[in-house]
């Protein structure tokens, strides 16, 4: 059925921003609800209250990539029917009966493997365990909406997944697996088996590394909706000087939103440039333009050594690298992601600060490198080979793998090993920063050249193509993103770099420079793959070269 | 002499009224190589690959073989970026999000009410022409008082208007005449717009035209010969469209038993019965301009630099890899993409208002009208195969209910 409202449910609306192209279309139909930062940059009131219902529905219709979702989520693949039923084997066995699935972390990717299990007719028993007392909630709007005060933190809950039928346990999380007996331990001490478990645990904000700093009044970390909701108060009731330290993607859209709200700002990086361990030298420095110019002091190539507080354990400010230092009332500490793993020791899984590594099917794998039968892993907390880039294993913490991967294990979950689906998705990823939208395909941090393929720097609208030995690898975009599919169709077919086309947009000169991505994955050499396909069922690579 | 090819007979007027049955056999080559040199695409993946395709180009200055010259540089529509962006963001600066999101919106008030006073206008019948009634008279006003043009010049800027959309895209007859015909239409509106943009701009009012006339910005300002082919660009795509999609929207509620009974009686079911509509009997047909900047390798053919290709929207619509039962009207599919409004960065500047107009037009005429029901299917079409729709459709109605909001 369509996206249709029971009178007096409250509106819920996800944007699917992977496949949002900035259209606007949603802007013009329900202008209180979606508003456009810059050219692209959209951003929406998750919650809207119910007047709007009939407006977000309009939206909803009008969006020309169906991007938007109204209480309910639907997959991101384009097919003919969409919610058709995917064949998982060629009889329905004892297990999609009355098996029990037991997902282990519920947030996006435990939310949707949920939604998918029940859509492709599992009638057991699903439990969902969650260490957060919320409801699986979308985390993009936290570092953006909702730090703003135009959304509540409490109302970025993701809509149900249809009626999913589902033991929530929630607020307790897991502390112990034990394969051979095929059970969860919870931290209360319960036991609770299961058939086939899906480990979706995800990643946590990490912390100051001095436990005494980090607990000063006025220190905070943002990846969940009560840190975000904490933050969101103290920025409400004034702060003078915020310090953000590490200008990654988190710390750049912190310090985007509290320029947005007229506050002092100082960003400290340890790198050459804002965002440059993502994309790399010749993006950071653009960043690095953006941040000044809205305001931000920034500094780069030094590093906090301390937090510094007052007698009453408050904030004052904190001591840099370089001698120098920064007076600031709140700190908000952006250095990137740990992996929940650490319940999963002792467990015989390959699991460790990287995270638990598994096949292209999302069964994961022992310490052995043994796949097991029964236990999947998604989102964040995944470590899984990729065909396109020779087969390396990568961890991704974006929004659009978590989704992709839920659905690949949770349809491999119900599969015998003839229908079985490979996890092919090209990362993508987004962010919304002093009214830019930054969108990206493919992987950056292999590259090592980079060209502006289309559009101008100077006016912070372009394309910037990666290469690695000759090949596309990814694509970033600055307020481009209708052109971003033409680049993953060109990285899924293995295409020569750099894209030397007559294009529209094209700047006078194209010239490759070094990308200066630091290279945390040592390239392999290896094979060269094509992808075909856009249906997950369908979609498979072929080799087409070996390298020698 | 030679048979005629697929796409030739789609451009007969023979087949005007139902071309759907040569889509699918065109669809059979998803790109296809014309009689011209050019390649029309058909298929719905392909399509949208080639409207986010940056070699593909929307300049027709861009053709191997340009073709003679045009009486004035194109409109926005028949740019590419750098130079598209910046002229299509300095009309979107008076119309839509960033700058000015409520424009559409703020309008929904008056478009109900230019509506009620149409239908008002049938009342004293138990006949009326849903073209010229409604489906014409309903979009104009909204132009013209968007754009700032005085409705009482309608009948002079429609007769220009007309010659243009006829002679736009492929058509019957001598192809010369043809253009001489457009070149004149296009020359005289021109000079209209030029005059009524210079009386906006010493005396500027609330209107786009006003805006467009007096900004200036970080873009710029728009120059004389920009104001007057932007201006002309969404007086004619702002009225010879919409018409079709409300046009082709009742003839289509009325083939379909039970639906205008639902319309009237699900408040919501009118914004998927019209995204429906985009895709199933769209108001555009063709993209015909487009240009390869260099060679494209696509389903397994490829087009040569300098090509001209043809983007058959409709048929992509209709292709059964996309959709679900393609021939078939269904507003309550879970999910509804159509290529009704094109796609890329030349997706339709006006797709909201048309959007709206076509909601509200259909939705009252299914309220107000009691028992209604064709008089002739199929009804007389406009010879146009590139924006097509009924030349008139007469509807019988047993009386009209007065308006409730």
């Amino acid at each position: 059925m369509p996206a249709r409202i029971d009178g007096g449910v409250a509106v819920r609306v996800v944007v699917d921003l992977t496949r949002c192209q900035g259209y606007g279309q949603c802007v013009f139909l329900a202008p209180d609800v979606f508003t456009m930062h810059g050219q692209e940059a959209l951003m929406y009131d998750t919650d809207p209250d119910d007047a709007q219902r009939e407006h977000v529905l309009r939206a909803a219709a009008a969006c020309p990539v169906q991007a938007l979702h109204v209480d309910r989520m639907a997959t991101q693949h384009r097919t003919v029917e969409p919610e058709l039923r995917h064949p998982t084997s060629d009889v329905d066995g004892e297990f999609k009966r009355n098996g029990h699935i037991v997902i282990v972390g519920a947030s996006l990717a435990g939310g949707r493997a949920a939604g998918v299990l029940r859509r492709d007719g599992f009638k057991g028993k699903v439990t969902l365990i969650g260490d957060e007392k919320h409801q699986p909630y979308d985390r993009p709007p936290l570092s953006k909406q909702v730090l703003t005060g135009r959304v509540d933190a409490e109302h970025t809950m993701l809509p149900h997944l249809r009626e999913i039928e589902v033991e929530w346990l929630a607020g307790t999380p897991a502390t112990g697996l034990d394969i051979g007996a095929k059970q969860v331990t919870l931290a209360d001490g319960r036991q609770i088996g299961f058939d086939k478990v899906l480990i979706a645990t995800g990643a946590r904000a990490r912390p100051w590394p001095i436990e005494a700093e980090a607990a000063l009044d006025g220190v905070y970390v943002l990846r969940t909706l009560d840190e975000a909701d904490r933050m969101r108060r103290r920025l409400a009731a004034g702060v003078n000087r915020v310090l953000i330290i590490g200008a990654g993607f988190t710390g750049s859209e912190v310090a985007s939103v509290c320029r947005g709200l007229d506050l002092e700002v100082t960003v400290v990086e340890a790198g050459p440039a804002p965002l440059v361990g993502a994309l790399g030298r010749v993006i950071g420095d653009i960043a690095a333009g953006m941040q000044r110019d809205a305001g931000v002091d920034l500094r780069c190539g030094v590093t906090v050594t301390e937090l510094v507080g007052d007698e009453q354990g408050r904030l004052t400010g904190a001591r840099l690298s370089d001698g120098g230092t920064v007076e600031a009332d709140m700190a908000v500490v952006a250095l990137g992601a740990v992996r929940n793993v650490e319940w999963l020791e002792g467990s015989g899984l390959a699991a460790g600060p990287w995270g638990v590594a598994t096949d292209a099917g999302c069964r994961a794998v022992d310490i052995n490198g043994l796949v097991t039968d029964d236990i999947f892993v998604a989102g964040d907390v995944a470590r899984f080979p990729h065909p396109v880039y020779h087969y390396q294993f990568m961890s991704l913490e974006h929004w659009g793998n978590a989704v992709a991967q839920a659905e690949i294990a949770a349809h491999n979950m119900l599969s015998d090993q003839a229908h079985r689906w490979p996890h092919l998705s090209l990362p993508v990823f987004w962010s919304n920063q002093f009214g830019v939208n930054i969108k990206s395909v493919g992987v950056t941090s292999i590259a090592d050249e980079v060209v502006i393929a289309q559009g101008s720097v100077e006016e912070r609208r372009f394309v910037a193509v990666y290469g690695y030995k000759g090949r596309i690898t990814a694509a970033v975009t600055f307020d481009q993103a209708m052109w971003l599919d033409f680049y993953r169709d060109l990285i899924e077919r293995a295409t020569p770099f750099p894209p030397d086309y007559r294009m529209v947009g094209r700047p006078d000169e194209m010239r490759p420079v070094p990308a200066e991505v630091p290279q945390r994955m040592a390239p392999a050499a290896g094979a060269t793959v094509v992808v075909t396909g856009h249906d997950p069922a369908e979609r498979r690579v072929s080799l087409v070269r070996q390298q020698p | 002499m030679e048979p005629a090819s697929i796409y030739e007979q789609i451009h007969q007027f023979t087949n005007r009224a139902n071309p759907y049955p040569l889509y699918a056999e065109l669809r059979e080559t998803p790109v296809a190589r014309l009689e011209d040199g050019g390649y029309v695409v058909s298929t719905y993946e392909e399509i949208v690959a080639l409207l986010h395709d940056p070699r593909v180009s929307s300049d027709r200055r861009k053709l191997a073989h340009p073709p003679p010259g045009e009486p004035l540089p194109p409109s926005f529509i028949g740019t590419d970026p750098p130079e598209h962006d910046r002229l299509r963001r300095l009309a979107m600066r008076h119309f839509g999000p960033p700058h000015s999101p409520r424009v559409v919106e703020n309008m929904r008030g008056e478009l109900h009410e230019i509506v009620k006073d149409l239908i008002d206008g049938v009342a004293g019948r138990t006949q009326a022409d849903i073209v010229d009634d409604i489906a014409y008279p309903f979009p104009v006003t909204v132009i013209c008082r968007l754009l700032g043009v005085p409705r009482e010049d309608e009948p002079r800027f429609h007769a220009w208007a007309e010659q243009i959309v006829e002679n736009i895209g492929p058509g019957e007859g001598d192809q010369d005449e043809r253009a001489k015909r457009r070149t004149a239409a296009v020359l005289a509106l021109a000079t209209y717009l030029g005059e009524l943009a210079q009386a906006h701009r010493r005396n500027p009012g609330d209107d786009m035209l006003s805006g467009l006339a007096t900004y200036e910005g970080p873009d710029g300002s728009l120059s004389d010969t920009e104001l007057i082919t932007t201006a002309a660009l969404l007086l004619v795509a702002g009225h010879e469209t919409t018409v079709n999609l409300i046009t082709n929207g009742m003839l289509t509620l009325l083939r379909n038993p039970g639906l205008i009974e639902r319309i009237r009686d699900e408040p919501d079911l009118i914004i998927h019965t019209v995204e429906e509509l985009l895709r199933f009997e769209p108001p555009v047909h063709f993209l015909p301009q487009r240009v390869a900047l260099d060679d494209i390798t696509i389903a397994g053919v490829t087009i040569p630099k300098g090509s001209s290709i043809v983007l058959a929207l409709a048929s992509g619509s209709r292709d059964p890899a996309h959709v679900h039962d393609p021939e078939r009207f269904d507003p309550d599919r879970p999910y509804i993409q159509h290529l009704g409004f094109g796609g890329g960065i030349h997706h339709c500047f006006g797709a909201p208002l048309a959007r709206l107009e076509a909601q509200i037009a259909l939705r009252e005429l299914a309220k107000r009208l009691v028992n209604p029901r064709l008089v002739t299917d199929p009804p007389p079409y406009r010879p146009n195969s590139t924006l097509r729709g009924p030349r008139h459709l007469l509807v019988e109605y047993d009386r009209v209910l007065p308006y409730r909001p």
